[in-house]
């Protein structure tokens, strides 16, 4: 049986900004403004949000959500280029458990009227309790296969 | 998280045992009682009654009585939910990245 052990996912979200890359690149930059899009807006409340803007710094941001479930953030800085990519690998959790780790790239392409910005995420998700037997076997297969049944 | 996480964690961890992934084959082919599920399982009937247990808490099956007969059968929806919850991360991201557009253009 193959040894895969964990969900992968990669996806890409573009978007365009009628900014330069230097002002998309300081929403990154600037705790204050990273956290309004970041950490803001989700019915959320931040109970912590901190960040070291800099290559091995990182940053933390932790979050309760309505049922009182704790949400952790906790990220640190790959690459940084200035106006130009941001590369970040993240873990998140839940409660006491990690869900999931990712790769996460955000480039700033100098575009006409403004910026491109290319969102890249690679991520690779867990198990929860019963760690170490889930990565025993393909169950990653298994739920094809098992939807390919169920679907047709 | 509009996909509850303790939802899919009981998916993760229902789907983390062999002898469970075993009945879900099974049940994937069309329902079975409870009691034929134990004989090529060989394990009791009091362990399949608690895996069963674990995967209707799951939501992956759904189990009804009928008569004596209990019997066991997929719940189609039961997979999805790790689907949707994928699909999420990324529209969380995407929720992000709109809110910079609205940061950026303050």
């Amino acid at each position: 049986m193959s040894k895969e052990p964990v969900m992968h996912s990669t996806f890409v979200i573009e978007r365009h900004y009628p900014k330069t890359p230097q002002q998309v690149f300081a929403a990154f930059s600037d705790p204050a403004r990273k956290r309004r899009w970041f950490a803001e807006g989700e019915n959320f409340e931040i109970e912590e949000f901190r960040m070291d803007f800099r290559v091995g710094g990182s940053e933390y941001a932790r979050f309760r959500g309505k049922n009182g479930m704790t949400f952790v953030n906790n990220t640190v800085y790959q690459d940084i280029v200035e106006d130009r990519r941001v590369v970040i690998a993240y873990t998140m959790g839940a409660g006491e458990q990690r869900i999931s780790a990712s790769l996460a790239t955000f480039e700033f392409r100098a575009a006409a009227q403004g910026t491109d910005l290319v969102f890249t995420e690679q991520a690779a998700f867990f198990e929860g309790a019963d760690g170490p037997k889930m990565r025993q076997e393909g169950w990653t297969q298994l739920l094809n296969r098992l939807g390919e049944r169920l679907s047709g | 998280m509009r996909i509850e996480h303790t939802h899919v964690n009981r998916v993760f961890h229902a789907l983390g045992d062999p002898t469970r992934r075993s009945i879900v084959e099974r049940l994937s082919a069309g329902p079975v009682s409870v009691s034929s599920l134990a004989k090529p399982l060989a394990i009791t009937l009091a362990a399949v009654v608690q895996h069963v247990q674990v995967l209707e808490k799951s939501g992956l099956v759904r189990t009804a009585k009928v008569g004596r007969v209990r019997t066991c059968r997929m719940e189609p929806k039961g997979l999805s939910v790790l689907e949707r919850w994928i699909a999420e991360r990324r529209s969380l991201w995407e929720r992000r990245l709109d809110r910079l557009g609205d940061v950026l253009n303050e």
